[in-house]
Order: C-alpha cells, then sequence, then structure tokens
C-alpha cells in the first residue's frame, strides 16, 4: 500500500495500520481479516486491510508475547502473513433450553476472540423458553420465558452482545427456528400453533407453527421486523429443522387444507408450503438467511444467495449432504462432527481438529461454496454452571 | 432452571417462589442429535407445583419418611438450633456448634436476612417452629473425634410445633439430621420459610460412601477440596479418598522428606503443606467425613523417583539402565527403610484407622529388565511369577503399616494376586469387566470389599449419565448373606487426567449425587422418574 510508514518505531510500540477507513460499521461475511505481523529490532508494525484483520492481528501479537523466569516481557523477531481459510467461523449456543446470563454470553465472545471465531450464533428461543424480549410481542417472553422477570434478554441486553461482539470482530446471526422447535412461542400468541387432535377433539397439546392461516403469516411478518432491525447482520439463521408432521396430520383443518392444495399425503410440501412463504418475508426485509439442511433436503424453493447448515449424521454422512448442497450451487455451513455438547471420555479435540471439510467429492467451484463451519453446544444439558468447561 | 438461588452462592435467595421447570423437554422437541428415546416424559412446570410433596426436596431419600400437610413458619431472628435436654453433647461440642451455624445459613442465608419480619405476629398463618433441639444419645457424644467406619450415623427427627427434635446416638447422626431438615425447609411465593410436620427415621445402607479425588494428576488447589467436601455433606458422603501423589506429580509435603514435593511436585506453590492438610482432615471432620489418603505402590510412583534417589527400580536395556524407572524397588532395604518412616509419618498426619496403599496396575517390564530384581525372584524362588515379587513387596508393606496400628485399603490387584491380606484389609473393586464375579470372589474370601467399578465419573458421555450410576444395584452379586455383608459401602470416582479446578465442580456434580443415594438409601429406592425430581430440586439447591 502507498501510505505504509517507514520502519523507524522502537520496541515500545506496536504500531497498527489500517488500510481501510471505517471502525463503526459491522464485520460481514465479506470482511477482510487479513493482516501482516512485523517483529523486528527497532520496530514492532501490525497491518491490515481491515479493522477486522486489526483484532485478528492484535490477538496473534499477544499470543507471540512471553515472559521469562525473571518476569521480563520478550518478543521474538517474527514475520507473520495471515487470513482465515474460512470466512464463517462461528459458535452456537442455545439460550432456550437452559437461560445463559448475559456475563457468560459476553465471557464466551472473549474466548472466540481469543480463538479467531468471527460469528456468534445465537440459537436464542426453542421449545422449552422464549427467553427474547420482543417489543413487539412482549407477550413471548412474558409467558415463555422460564422466569420472565430474572431469564430474558432486554433490548438493552441484546444490544449489549451485538457491541461486544462487533468490537471484537464478532458477527451475531440470531436464530429464531420456525416452524418446529417453537413450542414456547404458543402461551404468548395465542393461535399461532397448531392444535393437536386426539381423534374429533383437539388434545390441548400443540405442534408446530400452522402454516394454513393469515394470521401466522401476519405474525411472522411483524416479528421478523422487529428482529431484522434489531439484528444488524445481514444474515438470519431462519431453522427450519426437525419439524414433527404427526400435529398437522391430526388436524383436520390441516388435512382439509393439504387436499384443497393438492398436496396429497406429502406433509414436507405444506412444510415448504410455509418455509417458501417466510424466506420471501425474509427477503422483503432485505436479509439474507440461513436454514437447517432439512429445508434442503424437502426440496424448498430457496433463493440462490441461501446459505444450507449441514448438521446431520457425524458418521462422514454429511460430506455426502456437503457435496449435493454444493453441487446444487447453494452456500455450506458445516457443523455435523463438531456437535460439541456430545461430549465423551478423553482427548475428543483430537477428532474435531481431524475434520476436514472439504474432504467431498466435487469440483474446485463447489469447494469454494463451502463458506465455513459452526462448533455447536446444544444447551439441554448446559447452562452457566459447565458451560465454560465444557466449550473450551 | 433454578428458581431460587442455592445455599453456595453466598447472596441471599431471589424469591421468586416459581415452579422449577425441568430442563430437559418434553415429547416433540428434540435437539439435534438427542434421540427421540431420550426426552424425559416430563409433566410440564405447573403441574409440578400442584403436587409437590416435601419428599421431593430430600436426597438422599431417608430410610423412613412421614410429611403431613400442616405447616408450620420459621422466624430468621427467633429460630434456634440448640442442644435439647439430655444430650450428651452441649455448648462445649465444636463440631455441633459449628454445624448449627452453618445450617442455620443455608436455611436462611446470610446474617442481613435477620433482622427483616416487622409484619405483626396475628399475621401469620402458621404456627411457628421456633426450635431445632439436637440431642446426642449415646453417653460419649464423640464431639472431639474422627469419624470411623463403625460410627453410628443414625437419627430420628420429628418436627412439630412449637420444637422440632433431632435424636442421634452420636454427633454424626446429628450431621446427617441437621442436612435432612435443611432439605425440608423451604420458601413459599411470599418468602416465609416454612416446614411441613413430619417424622424421619433414617440411617445408612451402607457405611462406606466416598468420593476419590486425585491431586496428583492435577494439582487441586484447598479451595476446590473443601468446595468438594461441602458437595459431600449435602449428599451425606462421609469417605474422602484423597488420591493424593501419583506418576505425574507429589504434591503431598511430607515433612520427614521434603525433597518428594520440592523435586516431585509440579511447582513450588502446587503442593499441599502440613496445615493444608490438617485443614482439609478437619473440614471434613466438622462434616462427619473420614479422610483416606493414599500413597500409592509401587507402581504409580515416577514422581516419588524425583526427590528420593534409589526407591525406584532402574530399568536395564541389554544390560545397560536406560535411564528410567519402573516400579518401587522391592528388593533392596532401602525402600522398606524409607516405607517404614515414610510410612510413620502418614500414620500420625491421618488420624483415621485406615490408609490406602493402593497396589495397583503394577507393570512388570522394569523388573523384568533389572538383573538384581532377576537374581532376588531366583533366591526367592518366584521363577518367573512377578506377581509374586508384588506381593512379597505388598506384605512387607502392609506389615509396616499394621505396626502402625492403621488397617489397609487395596485395589483389586493385590488380592487378585494372592497377596497374603491382613484379615481386615479392605479391597476396593475398580475393574469394570466383571465385577460382580471380583465382588463374589473377595467377600467369598472373607475379606471386606468397597465397589468402585461402575462409578468411575470420570468416564463422561453425552446425556444423563447419572441414571446408569443410579441403577447399580451393589449387592448383585452371587454370594450368601455373610458375603453380602463383607461389602461396606462403595466410592465415585473422579481421576484427575482431564479434571482441574476449571471443571471438577460440574463434572462432578450432581453425578455423584447419583452414587450418593444408592449408597445411603434402601434398596428398594429406584425410581428413576421420582429421583429425577427430587435429584433436579437436590441441584439447584446444592447451587
Amino acid at each position: 500500500a502507498e501510505n505504509e510508514p517507514s520502519w523507524e518505531t522502537p520496541c515500545t510500540k506496536l504500531l497498527v495500520y489500517v488500510s481501510t477507513p471505517g471502525c463503526d460499521g459491522f464485520p460481514s461475511l465479506d470482511s477482510n481479516e487479513s493482516y501482516k505481523l512485523s517483529v523486528s529490532k527497532g520496530s514492532m508494525l501490525l497491518s491490515a486491510e481491515t479493522i477486522w484483520g486489526a483484532l485478528r492481528g492484535l490477538e496473534t501479537f499477544s499470543q507471540l508475547v512471553g515472559r521469562d523466569e525473571n518476569g521480563t516481557y520478550y518478543i521474538n523477531e517474527t514475520e507473520i502473513v495471515d487470513f482465515p481459510r474460512f470466512p464463517h467461523r462461528g459458535l452456537l449456543l442455545d439460550t432456550s433450553r437452559h437461560y445463559l446470563p448475559l456475563k457468560a454470553i459476553l465471557e464466551t465472545l472473549d474466548v472466540m476472540a481469543y480463538n479467531k471465531f468471527n460469528v456468534f450464533h445465537w440459537h436464542i428461543v426453542d421449545d422449552p423458553s422464549f427467553p427474547y424480549e420482543s417489543s413487539t410481542f412482549p407477550e413471548l417472553s412474558k409467558q415463555g420465558a422460564f422466569n420472565a422477570m430474572t431469564h430474558v434478554y432486554t433490548a438493552s441486553d441484546v444490544r449489549s452482545v451485538i457491541e461486544y461482539a462487533r468490537l471484537r470482530g464478532i458477527r451475531v446471526i440470531a436464530e429464531f427456528d420456525t416452524p418446529g422447535h417453537t413450542l414456547s412461542w404458543g402461551p404468548g400468541a395465542p393461535g399461532l400453533l397448531t392444535p393437536c387432535y386426539r381423534g374429533k377433539a383437539p388434545s390441548g397439546v400443540y405442534g408446530p407453527i400452522n402454516p394454513i392461516v393469515n394470521s401466522t403469516y401476519q405474525f411472522v411478518t411483524r416479528l421478523f421486523q422487529e428482529v431484522s432491525t434489531v439484528f444488524p447482520d445481514f444474515f438470519l439463521h431462519l431453522g427450519g429443522d426437525e419439524v414433527d408432521f404427526t400435529c398437522w396430520k391430526s388436524n383436520p383443518e390441516i388435512r382439509a387444507f393439504m387436499v384443497e392444495m393438492g398436496l396429497g399425503q406429502d406433509y414436507k410440501k405444506l412444510e415448504s408450503f410455509y418455509i417458501q412463504r417466510l424466506l420471501d418475508i425474509v427477503s422483503s426485509l432485505g436479509k439474507g438467511y440461513i436454514v437447517w439442511q432439512e429445508v434442503f433436503d424437502n426440496d424448498v424453493k430457496l433463493r440462490p444467495d441461501t446459505i444450507i447448515h449441514v448438521w446431520k449424521e457425524n458418521n462422514l454422512q454429511y460430506l455426502n449432504e456437503m457435496a449435493n448442497v454444493t453441487r446444487s450451487g447453494y452456500r455450506a455451513l458445516l457443523s455435523a462432527p463438531w456437535y460439541l455438547n456430545r461430549i465423551s471420555y478423553g482427548q475428543d479435540w483430537i477428532e474435531a481438529y481431524k475434520v476436514e471439510p472439504l474432504m467431498f467429492e466435487g469440483v474446485p467451484e463447489q469447494k469454494a461454496l463451502v463458506i465455513g463451519g459452526e462448533a455447536c453446544m446444544w444447551g439441554e444439558y448446559v447452562d452457566v454452571t459447565n458451560l465454560t468447561p465444557r466449550l473450551w | 432452571s433454578c428458581p431460587t438461588m442455592g445455599r453456595t452462592m453466598g447472596l441471599a435467595g431471589l424469591l421468586l417462589g416459581l415452579v422449577v421447570v425441568p430442563a430437559v423437554l418434553v415429547s416433540t422437541s428434540l435437539r439435534h442429535g438427542v434421540p427421540r428415546n431420550e426426552a424425559e416424559p416430563e409433566p410440564s412446570g405447573w403441574e409440578l407445583a400442584a403436587g409437590a410433596v416435601p419428599e421431593d426436596s430430600l436426597w438422599p431419600l431417608p430410610q423412613w419418611v412421614r410429611t403431613y400437610p400442616r405447616q408450620l413458619q420459621l422466624a430468621p431472628s427467633r429460630f434456634q438450633l440448640v442442644h435439647g435436654a439430655g444430650s450428651s453433647a452441649g455448648p462445649s461440642c465444636g463440631l455441633l456448634q459449628d454445624a448449627f451455624r452453618r445450617y442455620y445459613e443455608y436455611i436462611f442465608g446470610h446474617s442481613w436476612r435477620r433482622t427483616w419480619g416487622r409484619r405483626p405476629l396475628a399475621a401469620r398463618a402458621e404456627p411457628e417452629l421456633f426450635q431445632l433441639q439436637v440431642v446426642i444419645e449415646a453417653g460419649d457424644p464423640g464431639c472431639d473425634r474422627h469419624p470411623q467406619l463403625a460410627s453410628s450415623e443414625a437419627y430420628h427427627l420429628t418436627v412439630t410445633e412449637p420444637v422440632a427434635i433431632l435424636k442421634a446416638p452420636e454427633v454424626w447422626g446429628a450431621l446427617r439430621g441437621l442436612e435432612t431438615f435443611s432439605q425440608l425447609v423451604h420458601e413459599d411465593d411470599y418468602g416465609s420459610v416454612l416446614v411441613n410436620e413430619s417424622e424421619i427415621n433414617d440411617f445408612p445402607r451402607f457405611a462406606h460412601r466416598g468420593v476419590l479425588l486425585d491431586t496428583s494428576r492435577h494439582y487441586l488447589p484447598l479451595k476446590s477440596i473443601l468446595t468438594n467436601l461441602d458437595a459431600m455433606a449435602f449428599n451425606k458422603f462421609n469417605v474422602l479418598h484423597w488420591h493424593i501423589v501419583d506418576d505425574q506429580s507429589f504434591p503431598y509435603q511430607s515433612i520427614y522428606f521434603p525433597e518428594l514435593s520440592d523435586k516431585g511436585a509440579y511447582s513450588s506453590n502446587l503442593i499441599y503443606t502440613p496445615t493444608d492438610v490438617r485443614l482439609v482432615i478437619e473440614y471434613a471432620r466438622l462434616r462427619g467425613i473420614r479422610v483416606i489418603p493414599e500413597f500409592d505402590t509401587p507402581g504409580h510412583t515416577q514422581s516419588w523417583g524425583k526427590g528420593q534417589k534409589d526407591l525406584l527400580t532402574p530399568c536395564y536395556n541389554g544390560g545397560q539402565p536406560t535411564g528410567s524407572f519402573g516400579p518401587v524397588n522391592p528388593v533392596w532395604n532401602t525402600t522398606y527403610n524409607f516405607m517404614t518412616k515414610f510410612f510413620k509419618e502418614i500414620s500420625s498426619v491421618f488420624p483415621d484407622e485406615f490408609i490406602h496403599l493402593g497396589g495397583d496396575e503394577v507393570d512388570f517390564s522394569c523388573w523384568k529388565s533389572n538383573p538384581e530384581v532377576k537374581e532376588f525372584m531366583k533366591k526367592q524362588g518366584f521363577g518367573i511369577d512377578y506377581a509374586k515379587l508384588e506381593s512379597y513387596y505388598v506384605q512387607n508393606i502392609l506389615d509396616i503399616v499394621s505396626s502402625y496400628n492403621k488397617g489397609q485399603m487395596v485395589w483389586q490387584e493385590v488380592f487378585d494376586h494372592k497377596a497374603q491380606l491382613k484379615p481386615d484389609t479392605v479391597v476396593q473393586v475398580w475393574m469394570a469387566n466383571n465385577y460382580a464375579r471380583e465382588l463374589s470372589r473377595v467377600t467369598g474370601a472373607g475379606f471386606t470389599a468397597v465397589l468402585s467399578a461402575p462409578w468411575y465419573l470420570d468416564y463422561i458421555s453425552y446425556g444423563q449419565d447419572w441414571k446408569k450410576y443410579y441403577s447399580v444395584e451393589p449387592l448383585n452379586f452371587p454370594g450368601s448373606e455373610e458375603q453380602k455383608k463383607l461389602l461396606i459401602g462403595g466410592e465415585a470416582c473422579l481421576w484427575g487426567e482431564f479434571v482441574d479446578a476449571t471443571n471438577l465442580t460440574p463434572r462432578l456434580w450432581p453425578r455423584a449425587s447419583a452414587v450418593g443415594e444408592r449408597l445411603w438409601s434402601s434398596s428398594n429406592v429406584t425410581n428413576l422418574q421420582d429421583a429425577y425430581k427430587r435429584l433436579t430440586n437436590h441441584r439447584c439447591r446444592m447451587l
């Protein structure tokens, strides 16, 4: 770069040089995280295209500094040229199965930065609880949180997370998983979930979101309008996994709808019907989306820039899915071999480390569609008492 | 989620009065990867509240419990834990005084809450419980002594107005009863501290209920150990099996042999000084917990060789010493001189009647390579059976330790390799393969046994593995009534290869609680649904 300074800076300063201006923006999938680090007698220079690269370089610099037995800090002469292999390097936290206090999330963001993670995938709500305080629909958390006073994320909490993450070059991608995984939405949004039937009468139990009523789409539009404003990242994760069709099948109105729409007995088509409308809504809000692999597997019509999140089977079957997804032209994210909630005895980090995301049959163009992966820490057995030692 | 703050968090409970919603969820919602059949068919939180009974918060479940609907109220400013009339223990019983204060805090939270309560007496609906009186029945209560295998831990608790009575033969039973009483006490939606009228008769099924901690693979700071002792007391565990040294490090600071830790500890600050050790022993004693130290030999002793030259066997290759060392050298007299002096110290530092001598996993290859050892084998007529050499060594150590009037615990190999044990040597069965058969053999030969094989808690796995530990029935082995009596209990082991202060507590608890109930409660307490309910309440309380 033309404006690079001369090298006459002493060992008391680490000079940080960023070529692209702008400190107040948010990191994105396309952000450049490359940096060069040069430590020699008389000068220490960290140069990066963007502030995001500078953050990565600072972390590396801090790792190079050592301390000898006398307590003196030192650093070896070093030359580093660095950039990430994959642009999406994420961590999923699940704050629905167990609420995680703000402090735990922020602490996790710190450790993510130590490890150069750049995406916090916030699986914020699910069946067990709805801790997200919505301004549009306050009843959702009032009725759906484990405790509406103590086990919620206020708007200010969410802002804190987003800013804390930004300062570490970490994107926050929120996941509002539908139409399944929504039991906790029910109490605060009557009429949203499908009433299941036992024979001719409602059983009192509820299933996935009801895809056949207009009110559903009105609700979804308003909720995602809010979510799109609250979360600045271009992408939202829309879920779409593990939709259990039993409840839909039991509901006579839904059965009638299936007949009316000529969907036969294929409930995957009903799921697609819902998802397609959801994707349209979210697109119209100017957001991109990531979905779990079922959405792709069930032949939903997707936009070409959809990102598919591959999570099923940790027996190398996932490589086939990666091949299929990329062959169809979609970008892929890998999580299947990185379900860190599935603990086992011994040094299981080795298995996670040995994974080669691109080890599937495909042409280079396909492989280029793999944008990265995410380590997932599902919360069934995780709360603040054991999150940190289980994750790191 | 836990509705109220647990006892060790140090903050006075936030009175949420909310219902516990089970963490593992219901029917339809399965996260990726959790197989369908793992889902608990749990009632929703709302239903739980409606059907809740006082027993729902007891862990381990006492032998005999009757609770009544009538509730009594406790006033933080007035309620007292006191010595009852006729008790052989009084205010000079430090152990009980300490327990009274500790349990007061568990029940009410910290002192600042004591000054609340301006609501007039008349406004209260429930009658008041003014005191819990503790009556120790035996002539000698045991206040200043250390708990023993034969100590009585039985107690009888009656909770009625105006005072509750806790009777126990010895102070150890009183400690157990205080824990149970504190589990009966609960808060209502308004923050009132209540307890149901009840009567409980309780005693442990097994007398030896232990937790093994390994401070050699990773050093555990004192605080970690003490926190763990607190958790053990919540679960009525009564033995801390302190696997204090091993191959990797020797943190025990010996008075006679300071070089052992000087050279063998990970670093000079990662040691247990005599003061530290005394603190652990006393902290444990005040909770009715015995501390059984394990100095494992002849294997698992690499770290000993750093500070004690010529203790370990030099290994040979092609007639030359390789520079590496194997197990303790069984052929030199200096070994037994050392052990005599060393165990003299251990016998005086650790007051328990038992010392664990290890004896597991001895690798014979180094012995086999050493010419002096081979010579010795010939002279003794052991042939090529190195198990005989191991037994020869172990027998000598057993004699040494016996001479100090200490009983010995050993790992099962010592028995399996046919060493001549003392009649009261306790054999710890740890090998998972066919452990029932091993229990038969050990007890069949007339020795007392302690079971650990199914309870290696360091072997973590995904999901609710507490159920697996809970479902063990220790007496499920072929044997006569007399044999079964020889199984005196068990120990949950948390080996330290992958454990240090950063993950000890969440890894050990509440999984070890499952073992705690199995060893205390009656053999017919096996219902997993009921256990789940009580264990979730217990866990929140422990936090």
